[in-house]
């Protein structure tokens, strides 16, 4: 009955919500269905969707990264100055990733060399990365990049309205989803998040991998810092500021349990998607976000709250039925 | 406990007088840390130690520490509550359009309202953690953004002016009783009354109980469901306290006031020496924390350092605590694990 936590058909339930989004909003404004629309609208969650996959997988084995926002800022504010300082574009966007990976090994090293808890480790590297991107940055804005590159953030798959960022988000997904659901890597994720003394026991190498996935988060958020100052074609020290709690609620409610061992990457690929469209939707109503930040919060508590009272009920069914028919199951 | 020879040293004192020896050692090296940083500063420019500074920087200081006193409570259970800053927001918006729409409501009744507010708000939270069995962090992370999102909605763009504000009111959040302002007095008031509750009544005890060991706590009789909600329900109640504190210092107040205070308020205690695995830390050392990030902050101000600098500066401090803490009690794990036949748990 505890599979009931991770409600088999949540994904399914996921993609009803996602097609009500679609359907509600085309109903909300006949501009909503438009490929233009639709494009524009995803491309706008691309980040949160790369930063949501290795998230997932942090989650999986009950770790948290509250720092990919700031790290995804810090190498915004990397490509700005270095490219500011002239420094040619291809070493500039590998010095991001560079600073990304670093910035993922520091959380990395600090839960599992030390022991201590990602919540706390990565409340205070939110702090760090976001103050050296200031540091570094300060309240300047470096913009006119090239448009080579400015094109990789807005433009779109030639002959097509995807865009290129939720294109390569998509085909990371893909890379993702079958690393965690088909590899043996990935399924020891699940181990060490459901059992972590058992894992280590069984002879998985816990902190390694845990260490290996700050750092692949790190690298991501700099993919996404990436994207994301090419996007805009703004290098800013406040990039992104609080998009972590997005990402996390995207995870969170795209079935990835809190408690670890639990959860998909299509699950989470899913909910960025309806939180994304549920935003575009009502943006284009002219309701304004604040409705927006209620949903999220409500479908984030929902997501876990209602599997919670259903398996509860559940329980107590079964207790009472066993209790009147002395066969056991 | 299964053992029936008599010990020596009875082994339920031995750890405690060592913990409280270590925190004592922890809130020491804290004060040290102040005075050294303080001290400092002073001798680099006097300023520092002026009346004036010394006056703006408790009153920074103030709200933080109020809110900090909530959060250690929900820390010690070994829980987290992210929504306080929305919840301040919303009392602090909805507090100045009550004075502004009653200007002449006596300013206890504006606390008790902030006060209520938070504890109604609290409540969620601790409906959803304490009976829906929803994580704290996943039902609080939701629940700042529906307060915040209720904020926005109430707000709708508008702006609380300090000029519409009864003049009494923008008076008590800057005057003084006795040299002191107002707001730290009151903060200084609530932490030491919390600090007798956490530290020597039954009911505070029951949180570091919870959150040492949720199931001994069981055992001992301890209602878990309830204690839960009553340390959320405080949580909020505080912050919504803290919501009008806020208003009375600033005075202008919109959609977006105490965005980001959540990890501010938890930074601190945790530098204070709350530990986020529940059942560790005292409100003393909380306080403490939350004053040296007011003091490096303003020192830094004070040393002209660019304003940039104070969150980098912040977080490394958080994670330098953090770690020293984790590498002094590994010490005292191993002190404690070298000692002859402690504990029956090598049967």
């Amino acid at each position: 009955m505890k599979a009931l936590r991770n409600l088999p058909g949540w994904e399914t339930t996921l993609v009803v919500l996602v097609i009500v989004a679609l359907l509600g909003g085309g109903l909300l404004s006949k501009d909503f269905l438009t490929g233009q629309n639709l494009s524009f609208l995803t491309a706008n969650f691309s980040e949160t969707l790369l930063m949501a996959l290795t998230m997932t997988l942090l989650v999986i084995v009950a770790e948290i990264d509250l720092s990919v926002a700031s790290i995804l800022g810090l190498c915004s504010a990397v490509l700005g100055v270095l490219f500011a300082a002239g420094v040619p574009m291809p070493l500039v966007i590998l010095a991001a990733f560079v600073v990304g990976g670093l910035a993922g090994l520091l959380n990395g090293v600090l839960v599992t060399r030390l022991g201590l808890p990602s919540l706390a480790v990565t409340i205070g590297t939110l702090a760090l990365y976001r103050g050296l991107a200031f540091v570094l940055l300060g309240d300047r804005a470096i913009a006119e990049f090239p448009q080579a590159y400015t094109n990789f953030g807005f433009g779109t798959l030639p002959g097509t309205l995807i865009p290129i960022p939720i294109a390569v988000g998509v085909v990371l997904a893909i890379l993702t989803a079958v690393i965690l659901h088909a590899t043996p890597f990935g399924r020891s994720l699940y181990a060490i998040g459901a059992n972590q003394v058992a894992a280590r026991f069984s002879g998985l190498q816990v902190e390694r991998t845990k260490l290996l996935l700050f750092v692949m988060s790190g690298l991501m958020s700099a993919l996404a810092g990436v994207v994301y100052t090419f996007r805009f074609a703004s290098a800013r020290g406040d990039n992104a500021t609080g998009f972590e709690l997005g990402v996390i609620a995207a995870v969170l409610l795209g079935g990835v349990s809190i408690f670890g061992g639990k959860g998909s990457v299509v699950g989470a690929v899913l909910a960025v998607f309806l939180i994304g469209l549920i935003n575009g939707a009502l943006t284009i109503v002219d309701v304004s976000n604040e409705i927006l930040t209620i949903v999220t919060g409500l479908l984030l508590i929902g997501s876990v709250l209602v599997p919670n009272l259903v398996g509860r009920v559940q329980a107590a069914r079964q207790r009472r039925m066993s209790r009147g028919a002395t066969v056991s199951p | 406990m299964t053992r029936s020879d008599p010990v020596p040293t009875p082994t339920s004192s031995t750890p405690p007088g060592l913990l409280t020896r270590l925190l004592r050692a922890r809130e020491a090296g804290l004060v040290g840390l102040l005075l050294l940083v303080t001290l400092g500063t002073a001798a680099i420019n006097p300023l520092f130690l002026g009346v004036g500074s010394v006056r703006d920087l408790f009153l920074n200081v103030a709200i933080i520490a109020l809110l900090v006193v909530g959060e250690t409570t929900v820390l010690l259970m070994k829980h987290v509550d992210l929504s306080i800053s929305s919840v301040v927001g919303l009392s602090a918006f909805l507090s100045g359009s009550l004075f502004i729409a009653h200007p002449g409501m006596p300013i206890p009744l504006a606390l008790l309202f902030g006060l209520a507010l938070g504890a109604a708000l609290g409540s969620v939270n601790g409906l959803l953690v304490a009976y829906g069995k929803v994580p704290a962090l996943v039902a609080t992370l939701g629940t700042l953004y529906v307060f915040r999102g209720v904020t926005y909605a109430v707000v709708h763009g508008g702006q609380i002016y300090a000029s519409k504000l009864p003049a009494a009111f923008l008076t008590f959040g800057t005057g003084s009783t006795l040299g002191i302002p107002n707001l730290v007095l009151l903060v200084v008031l609530i932490m030491l009354g919390f600090g007798a509750y956490l530290g020597s009544w039954r009911g505070g005890r029951e949180y570091y109980a919870l959150g040492s060991n949720a199931e001994a706590a069981v055992l001992a009789g301890i209602s878990v469901t309830r204690r839960t909600m009553t340390g959320f329900v405080l949580s909020g109640a505080i912050a919504g306290l803290a919501g009008v504190l806020y208003l009375a210092r600033f005075g202008t107040v919109d959609a977006t006031a105490g965005t980001g205070l959540e990890l501010q308020v938890i930074a601190a205690a945790v530098v204070g020496g709350v530990s986020i695995n529940g059942g560790v830390g005292t409100l003393l050392g909380a306080g403490i924390g939350a004053l040296l990030l007011g003091v490096m902050g303003s020192a830094l101000v004070t040393l002209r350092a660019p304003g940039f600098y104070q969150q980098a500066i912040q977080g490394a401090l958080l994670l330098g605590a953090i770690s020293v803490d984790m590498l002094v009690s590994r010490r005292a794990a191993k002190h404690l694990q070298a000692a002859p036949e402690r504990d029956g748990r090598t049967k």
